[in-house]
């Protein structure tokens, strides 16, 4: 049981460390989504969207990660 | 297809070979301080149990049409990349401590001290576990969205391998193995091709297709190298 706890607890943080990286990616990720399923966006805008908001992301995240 | 083939070998090659050196320096703890039976059979326990793990999540990953796949594996590729990826960069700068496999053989040596034979096999098999199924995690992930769990599967096989065999010849712990260089490479590696995939899933178009990883990874690369700078200057 112990050991499957510790497989749980290593599966989920193979994912999220940082809880407001992996929202903040989640939130990019499903409003872009949104926008292309909207048709409010062309596929190309929705590329540059997601590529550029995850390099933000990243970068926010470490700036304010050096400020704790 | 052959950017992303040599990309998935690359990747789940360099990512295989920070976990399996991980899982080794447990191993080896285990196998110094309680002999190497307990080491062993917990590492074969260990074994057995990811093959029934890849045995169970094989098939299942085929029956999975490729969007939705691309989609769940380029979103959970995209968490871990950037996981990695921010861990790196933190302590590229400084801003957290890099990962000391002597200090923690010897941890796990103290740990491991007076503690009966089962405890160390247990030891061993948790450790072959816990880092096997980060493993599986990346071959599943890079491998399946384009048919190349093979290759993936190649990539980190040989990467346990290569590790076994340093050591068996060195019989210490492998702390020359620059961890974060390939925790950095393989987040900018894995965030590309996370990217890629959900972009796809979403209804987001690439220029020139596949090629479109190469600048990727290159962008996350920039980012990640600005970020080091960004981490370093702030006080």
């Amino acid at each position: 049981m112990k050991v499957l706890r510790a497989v749980w607890a290593e599966v989920l943080g193979l994912f999220v460390d940082d809880g407001s990286l992996a929202a903040a990616i989640l939130v990019l990720v499903g409003l872009v989504a949104t926008l292309r399923g909207r048709g409010l966006i062309g596929p190309a805008v929705g590329g540059g969207l997601l590529f550029g908001g995850l390099v933000v992301i990243l970068l926010e995240n470490i700036r304010r990660s050096t400020r704790r | 297809m052959l950017i992303h083939s040599l990309s998935a070998v690359l990747s789940a090659f360099l990512a295989s070979l920070v976990e399996v050196v991980e899982a080794f320096t447990i191993v080896l703890a285990v196998g110094v301080t309680h002999g190497w039976r307990p080491a062993l059979t917990g590492t074969a326990a260990g074994l057995v149990v990811l093959a029934a793990l890849v045995a169970v999540v094989g098939p299942l990953v085929g029956a999975v049409p490729l969007s939705a796949l691309q989609g769940v594996v380029g979103l959970l590729l995209l968490l871990f990349g950037m996981r990695w990826l921010r861990k790196a960069v933190l302590r590229a700068a400084g801003r957290i401590p890099l990962h000391d496999e002597e200090a923690a053989f010897a941890h796990e040596r103290r740990l491991l001290t007076g503690r009966p034979a089962l405890a160390a096999g247990t030891a061993a098999f948790q450790a072959v576990v816990l880092e096997g199924v980060e493993v599986v995690f990346i071959v599943v992930a890079v491998g399946a969205g384009r048919g190349l769990l093979g290759a993936a599967s190649l990539g980190a096989a040989a990467a346990a391998a290569l590790v076994l065999a340093a050591g068996m010849v060195l019989h210490k712990p492998l702390s020359l193995v620059p961890e974060n260089t390939l925790k950095f490479i393989v987040g900018v590696m894995l965030s590309a091709f996370g990217t890629f995939w959900l972009g796809e899933a979403v209804g987001a178009a690439w220029p020139g297709t596949d090629f479109a990883l190469l600048p990727m990874a290159l962008g996350f690369l920039l980012a990640a190298i600005v970020g080091v700078r960004v981490a370093e200057l702030r006080e």
